[in-house]
């Protein structure tokens, strides 16, 4: 018996392709807000169309490869036994590669349902269905057949991801196909809305945060060689997280004409999902906490410690922004998209980086080809996270206040054109800052490639019974 | 401790965890979004708004297909200052006939949910084929392809309209029937142009 891991080294391949498809597009489209003509009359690569490549490359392909090839190591080794259905495991594999590089492919065309994050049209939206609910068997089945009784904390994350994602992908693509590339909505205007925002805001609760919250936990605990510090403090964070971010997504739509209740409860909820968030970055850093000297020698573990401190910071300011006195200022602003790289770069992109410095070695049992190349990277990273979240927090905020701005006798003081002229030079720092975290991951992917390149997957056995047992009076 | 107790029987057993992960996340969308769904008076039309005549439809799928409420929104907040920039605020029963709804969540350009007849249409084209050659600084990209397609390229607006009117939205046979005659000679650019030029209309009379 042994663990299936190649399908875990397939998974990762992709992500990382992913990553470098995805980054691209999101620097090119930066280089059209500073230049827009770079699209040349040309359909596929004009802004509109390419934006939705971006979000969906980087959280469909790199994203969700990543929890996916991350869920499948990490399962097998939590419950000491090898995949359920290791067929349906390389199905899921392949045909999401297939469905996220065909729906890629589509959007450029012109194919998409408008929704923001659930932009793909209708067979891929069927596709995705029968592919999550294949992932759900392979993980849950591996669940079932587990060898050691407790389910470790990890697997409760990656299962609300499966399991939450699955109910709010099948709601929100509801539609009336008209032909295979255009549908309609099955809601309408501000109901729409809600339930849209219930998908999208829950997007990154359960695949951005949720999912990579089962990341977390088992791999940081592996990588600080110390057990997670509070087992407590992770199941108060687990069910307060599943139970208060659904309620979140209306902050989305403040000041909108969706019923004043629901706007006002989305903004209460929101300040209310601060406590979880901080309980599980305060269970992270004490669980790092008597491992501190590992920092100076490992990437891997530099990128995860990183990653907690955006998270923790992506997770203030979110609820800061769900008020309705900030996101009066904050809505409609670039203020928004740098929340959503400190969240995406810090936080998302940071810990699936050391992640795969951590386990790509230990797939091909060989050391990293260069720690020096790592730590460049993660300096590079840094930078870019930085300079993203700095240049789109000026731009955001001076969008906001100009706006608002009103002259003695109560006219408008500025312009909308002047106010968009005056952007130029923050847009400019956020394409370098994209450039800086592009070429970081591009070292990493050329990194990885030189680890494993030649080398077989190593084949690991699940521990005998008696460690499997002392293991399980370990827990906790 | 009973919560721990409690809680270690339920991470030995993964049926029980399952459900208990799905009743704990639905909660939430049961009390907020299920309620939202049945009240009918989110989606009852205001007064001025009537379902997109086929030009419009067209021109408003093309909104959808090139992205536009990436950088555009369609919804003027409360308050006054987007009230003097933009016009009267954006009301529920105004998208009654939206599918997907385009209130956006980013202002890369400005709100255009009031945008008919500020403009005349000689302006819209040259602005959509160009835009800096009418807003010099402007940083939006031209859209030269949409000159260059007819609306009923696609050559199913009577199915787009009958999968509307099976979702409710108040089409007659008459009306789908003539739907192709309405889109003969008319471009993307055309269909888009007419949809921009019919925002606003359903606001009426500004609320007072």
């Amino acid at each position: 018996m042994r663990y299936h891991d190649p399908v875990v080294r397939a998974l990762v391949f992709c992500s990382v392709i992913w990553a470098l498809v995805g980054m691209a597009a999101g620097v090119y489209i930066a280089a059209e807000l500073v230049w827009p003509t770079l699209d040349f009359g040309w359909p596929a690569l004009s802004y509109g169309r390419l934006r939705a490549l971006h979000t969906n490359a980087v959280i469909f392909g790199f994203g969700v490869s990543a929890l996916m090839g991350t869920a499948f190591y990490s399962v097998q080794r939590t419950c000491h036994v090898p995949l359920a259905l290791p067929r349906l495991a390389w199905f899921c594999a392949v045909a999401w590669q297939l469905g996220v590089a065909a729906g890629g492919a589509s959007l450029l065309a012109g194919w998409t349902g408008g929704k923001e994050y659930a932009e793909l049209e209708w067979p891929f939206d069927i596709a995705i269905a029968i592919v999550w609910v294949s992932f759900g068997v392979v993980f849950f089945l591996t669940i079932a057949r587990r060898a050691v009784r407790p389910i470790y904390v990890s697997n409760w994350f990656y299962g609300a991801l499966i399991i939450v994602i699955a109910m709010l992908h099948i709601v929100n693509s509801l539609a009336v196909p008209v032909t295979l590339s255009k549908s309609y909505s099955l809601f309408a205007g501000a109901q729409d809305a809600i339930v849209q925002w219930w998908y999208g805001h829950n997007a990154v609760g359960f695949l951005l945060t949720g999912g990579f919250l089962g990341m977390l936990y088992y791999f940081l605990p592996k990588q600080a060689d110390r057990p997670i510090w509070s087992y407590r403090l992770s199941i108060l964070a687990f069910w307060a997280f599943t139970y208060s971010y659904i309620w979140a997504g209306p902050h989305h739509l403040h000041y909108s004409a969706i019923p004043e209740w629901v706007q006002s409860l989305g903004m209460v909820m929101s300040l209310v999902l601060l406590a979880p968030s901080w309980a599980t970055m305060v269970n992270g850093v004490m669980t790092v906490a008597g491992a501190w000297q590992k920092l100076k020698t490992d990437p891997a573990l530099k990128f995860i410690v990183l990653s907690l401190a955006f998270y923790g910071l992506a997770t203030f300011e979110g609820p800061m922004m769900s008020i309705r006195s900030v996101n009066v200022v904050s809505h409609f602003t670039d203020w928004t998209i740098g929340h959503v790289h400190s969240g995406a770069l810090g936080w998302n992109a940071m810990i699936t980086f050391g992640t795969f410095y951590f386990l790509v070695p230990r797939l091909v049992g060989a050391p990293l080809r260069s720690v020096r190349l790592a730590n460049i990277h993660f300096w590079l990273a840094l930078a870019g996270t930085m300079l993203y979240v700095l240049a789109m927090w000026g731009a955001g905020v001076s969008q906001g206040l100009l706006w608002l701005a009103l002259d003695d006798i109560g006219e408008l003081s500025f312009s909308f054109k002047d106010i968009m002229a005056s952007m130029a030079p923050y847009y400019a720092l956020r394409l370098v800052a994209g450039l800086l975290f592009f070429a970081g991951a591009v070292l990493m992917a050329a990194n990885l490639w030189w680890t494993v390149r030649g080398r077989c997957t190593v084949a690991v056995a699940p521990p005998s019974v008696a460690d499997a047992a002392g293991a399980m009076r370990g827990e906790a | 401790m009973d919560g721990l107790g409690l809680h270690r029987r339920l991470e030995a057993n993964a049926g029980l965890l399952t459900f208990g992960i799905l009743v704990v996340s639905a909660i939430g969308g049961l009390v907020q979004v299920l309620p939202s769904v049945f009240q009918d008076s989110l989606v009852a039309p205001a007064p001025a708004t009537r379902p997109y005549p086929a030009l419009q439809l067209i021109g408003r799928d093309v909104y959808i297909r090139e992205g536009c409420s990436a950088c555009h929104s369609q919804q003027v907040r409360p308050l006054l200052a987007e009230v003097r920039r933009y016009g009267p605020y954006s009301r529920a029963g105004e998208s009654a006939y939206d599918r997907p709804f385009l209130w956006g969540s980013k202002r890369t350009g400005p709100d255009l949910h009031r945008i008919g007849g500020r403009y005349t249409d000689v302006w819209h084209r040259a602005h959509l084929m160009d835009p800096r050659s009418v807003v010099p600084n402007s940083i939006m990209p031209g859209y030269p392809w949409l000159e260059r397609r007819a609306a009923d390229a696609d050559g199913d607006i009577m199915q787009r309209m009958r999968a509307l009117r099976f979702l409710g939205h108040p089409y007659t046979d008459a009306e789908i029937d003539a739907a192709p005659a309405a889109l003969a000679g008319a471009t993307e650019l055309d269909a888009l142009i007419a949809y921009l030029q019919g925002l606003g209309a359903s606001a009426g009379a500004p609320p007072r």
